[in-house]
């Protein structure tokens, strides 16, 4: 935004028109993602300090170690599962990338496939967060219950998965805000709701928020499975 | 996408708004129905109105919980029959139950700081004065404004319905630390009156978001042409930064609440650890911090404090001003000293925590930053009596309750650098010390800047004049009044009298108070039954009030006085006016005001 301000010439700040030259909603968008990204901030350094005051914590090496219809007795295959789930997660980004596009040069078309491509991402992660969820349960793993040892062997306290679940919760629910938004983005595109005001400003602003969601994973991924 | 492509969606966007608010609207105003003008409305205006009175609701409900809690501390030997009657079994035998006066303690804070200061406060005179005084037909987005007021009113029932169950409303303090507001085995308003409370609180975050967005993109955005933001009123930045205040610090509280609540319903232990209740035994809980919810809590919970007095701020400048005939004094060093409060506000946070198990040399970090509050807030008190220098003072009800604010700013923030050091704060933390410098610094003397608002703006909210023997009644028996209930705490709380007791009669160092306690409640129930005269002058002047004859009652520069004397949604008929200059020009050239519409002459300086 600064670089907006400095090389925009002074008279957009004279009123009567939008100084960053974004309709309101935009703009409003940018700043409710300033504000979520708050929450998420809170949430993320209070998992830290409580970690950082907690003698042992488990490894994700050993807790996130399967996937879907692993052979029995198979070696452990630490954090593949949650790979696969970002690289979903990060191509949903390519894609909606290329629907806001198609939508600034007016292609429906573009707009519809890429769309629903971005849903089907959103989609498969929401899907693969709930079978790691449900795995995770079964392992015994649930808010206040954590069967995990430390890595050096001594029993955890339970706030590993208390953190756990709650913030990769929290950032589910947003991907399946996400996921809501931009069903009802394809359904006003296929309704010609865009083709009628002119333009695929709506799609920008769901993109924002899509690529955010995007965003603030790779800091969840970092926080909770790599460090 | 390309700067072109920017430009082309950005015209066809906001033009066909433009229009739609000009036209659109006037064409079907008379089309409204009581539902959509009145309930449902979204129309800045009214949606101000709205907020003002339920705030009134809540300033009288909570005002009235003080007095009771008053009659507990200033006459502790008393009973009155009546009590019982009016809040059965929580004043048996005409006394208050030790668990009420807790519950209301607790919620007398809450509603005041949450309900009168934030929503009654900036959500009146943001929805009331940001489009009006930028230029614009209406808010960003009037539907996310009338969003904002119906949670706001969410939050006002469910808090209210807290007060009516059982085990009574939460009563572990406005702060809601764990353990207290964590375990429902701690004490009966941990229970669901805590419940309640936070999905009361949870809902006025959500309310708080809507209307704080708005504000920050009204400002920005919808300015009318001319109106830089070096040519806005001071009220306007101060909503401004009041607004980013609030969207960045309310979703931090957000988060503190959602693991408070996984802590009370699931099983976690985020904020608990090493745990024994009475009757229930040692809890399994273990490894959390209820240091966390404090930090999460205060990160809120000191924006907060600014969230509250930033409006009462911008609006005492612009009353100054107005009723003084004189221009600001210092306009760009009062934008950078709000700007200043802003920043600062976010990096104190701990100061509140000294006591509570921070690490010490955190808190001397704490202290610096603390301080240097004094900076910009000094600036602030210089400017204002500087304006009033020389002045040729009007002294209207709402110039005086400007001035009464200037006056309990000082005095309280004084006070704020003595509790600004951690080492002085050992011995004055949560003592009556404490209560008398936040009382006087952020709450009555924003009850003073809303006052003062209220007085000046409520010709523009209902055509109508308030009745000014009475407002100055309320203004001198309130402004003394405040001072006779606050100063003494100062002299409690240096003697160590702890803040949140029940009944000090088994102290004997605090024998000595008893009787200034009881001075302290009786003064309380004169100014709270003066505040009764305040509101029966608004609502009968909403009805009888002498009516206005003229656009322009006060003589003064900003755009909501070029607009009708009952405006309709959208604000001006026909054109929005242009700006030319800045909003305090008073006194220049030798004439008494010259409006923001008024273009600049020729042989005029223009440094504004």
């Amino acid at each position: 935004m600064t670089t907006t301000t400095a090389t925009t010439p002074a008279k957009y700040w004279n009123g009567g028109k939008s100084p960053f030259n974004v309709e309101y909603g935009k703009l409003m968008m940018w700043y409710f993602l300033m504000s979520d990204a708050f929450t998420f901030g809170a949430f993320l350094i209070s998992y830290g300090t409580t970690r950082f005051a907690t003698t042992g914590w488990p490894n994700a090496n050993e807790v996130f170690s399967s996937y879907p219809f692993k052979p029995e007795g198979s070696s452990p295959a630490p954090l593949i599962f949650v790979s696969i789930m970002t690289f979903i997660l990060i191509i949903s980004s390519v894609t909606m990338v290329l629907a806001v596009h198609a939508g600034h040069n007016m292609d429906k078309k573009g707009v519809v496939k890429y769309l629903i491509l971005t849903i089907l991402g959103g989609l498969a992660f929401l899907g693969c967060q709930a079978w790691e969820w449900t795995h995770l349960f079964h392992e015994g793993a649930w808010w206040g219950r954590n069967p995990f040892p430390n890595s050096d062997g001594t029993i955890s306290t339970t706030n590993f998965t208390n953190f756990f679940f709650t913030i990769t919760g929290f950032h589910g629910f947003h991907v399946f805000s996400g996921v809501v938004i931009n069903v009802v983005m394809l359904i006003m595109a296929l309704f010609n709701k865009f083709e009628q005001r002119g333009h695929y400003l709506m799609i920008e602003k769901a993109g924002l928020y899509w690529h955010f969601v995007d965003l603030v994973w790779v800091f969840v991924f970092t926080c909770f499975y790599l460090i | 996408m390309s700067n072109e492509a920017t430009l082309h969606a950005n015209v066809d966007v906001m033009v066909p708004h433009e229009i739609h608010h000009g036209e659109h609207h006037e064409i079907h105003h008379h089309h409204e129905s009581f539902i959509s003008k009145y309930v449902f409305s979204q129309d800045h205006k009214m949606i101000g109105k709205q907020f003002l009175i339920t705030g009134m609701f809540w300033a009288v409900l909570g005002g009235l919980m003080s007095v009771l809690f008053r009659l507990q501390l200033g006459y502790p030997d008393s009973t009155f029959p009546w009590l019982e009657d009016l809040i059965g079994k929580w004043g048996k035998g005409g006394h208050i139950s030790a668990e009420a006066y807790y519950a209301l303690v607790t919620t007398h804070g809450t509603v005041l700081v949450f309900f009168v200061l934030t929503a009654g406060l900036s959500g009146t005179f943001a929805n009331l004065l940001i489009p009006l005084q930028v230029g614009a037909r209406d808010m960003a987005s009037p539907f996310m404004n009338m969003l904002s007021y119906w949670f706001f009113f969410m939050a006002s029932v469910v808090m209210l319905s807290s007060i009516f169950v059982e085990t009574g409303p939460f009563s572990g303090g406005w702060t809601a630390y764990p353990p207290l507001s964590a375990l429902g085995s701690a004490s009966p308003g941990s229970k669901t009156g805590m419940d309640l409370w936070i999905i009361a609180m949870a809902l006025f975050v959500v309310s708080s978001l809507l209307g704080g967005l708005n504000y920050i993109v009204t400002i920005l955005n919808m300015r009318t042409k001319g109106m830089s933001m070096t040519r806005l009123p001071l009220t306007i930045w101060a909503l401004f930064f009041t607004a980013v205040l609030g969207v960045l610090s309310f979703p931090v509280l957000l988060s503190g609440f959602i693991l408070l609540i996984f802590d009370r319903n699931f099983g976690t232990s985020f904020y608990l650890s090493d745990i024994y209740v009475n009757g229930v035994g040692a809890l399994p809980n273990e490894g959390g911090s209820a240091i966390l919810f404090q930090h999460l809590f205060w990160f809120l919970g000191h924006p907060e404090v600014y969230i509250i007095l930033l409006p009462a701020m911008g609006m005492v400048s612009e009353i100054l001003a107005t009723n003084a005939r004189k221009p600001i004094f210092g306009y760009m060093a009062m934008v950078g000293s709000l700007f200043a409060i802003a920043i600062l506000a976010f990096l104190v946070w701990a100061h509140h925590m000294f006591v509570t198990g921070l690490n010490p040399f955190l808190g001397s970090i704490f202290v610096l930053l603390t301080l240097l509050i004094a900076v910009p807030s000094a600036i602030k008190v210089f400017n204002w009596i500087t304006t009033l220098w020389r002045g040729n003072i009007r002294f209207t009800p709402a110039m005086l309750f400007a001035i009464g604010f200037v006056s309990l700013f000082i005095s309280g923030g004084l006070t704020g650098i003595w509790l600004g050091n951690s080492a002085l704060d050992i011995h004055l933390h949560d003592t009556y010390f404490v209560i008398a410098h936040f009382h006087i610094v952020m709450g009555v003397a924003s009850m003073f800047g809303m006052f003062a608002g209220i007085y000046h703006w409520f010709p523009k909210m209902y055509g109508k004049y308030l009745n000014n023997n009475l407002g100055y009644i309320h203004f001198w028996l309130t402004m003394i009044g405040a001072y006779l209930i606050f100063w003494p705490m100062h002299y409690e709380g240096l003697a160590g009298m702890p803040r949140r007791y029940y009944d000090y009669s088994a102290w004997e160092s605090f024998k000595q108070f008893v009787e200034l306690n009881r001075f302290i409640s009786t003064v309380a129930m004169i100014v709270f039954a003066v505040q009764l005269l305040f509101l029966f002058n608004f609502f009968y002047s909403i009805f009888k009030g002498r009516k206005l004859t003229t656009q322009n009652p006060w003589g003064s520069n900003t755009l909501e006085w070029t607009t009708p004397i009952n405006p309709g949604h959208g604000n001006w008929v026909g054109e929005i006016p242009e700006v030319y200059r800045w909003a305090y020009d008073y006194g220049k050239d030798g004439k008494d005001f010259i409006p923001q519409t008024t273009p600049v002459g020729a042989d005029e300086s223009t440094d504004h």
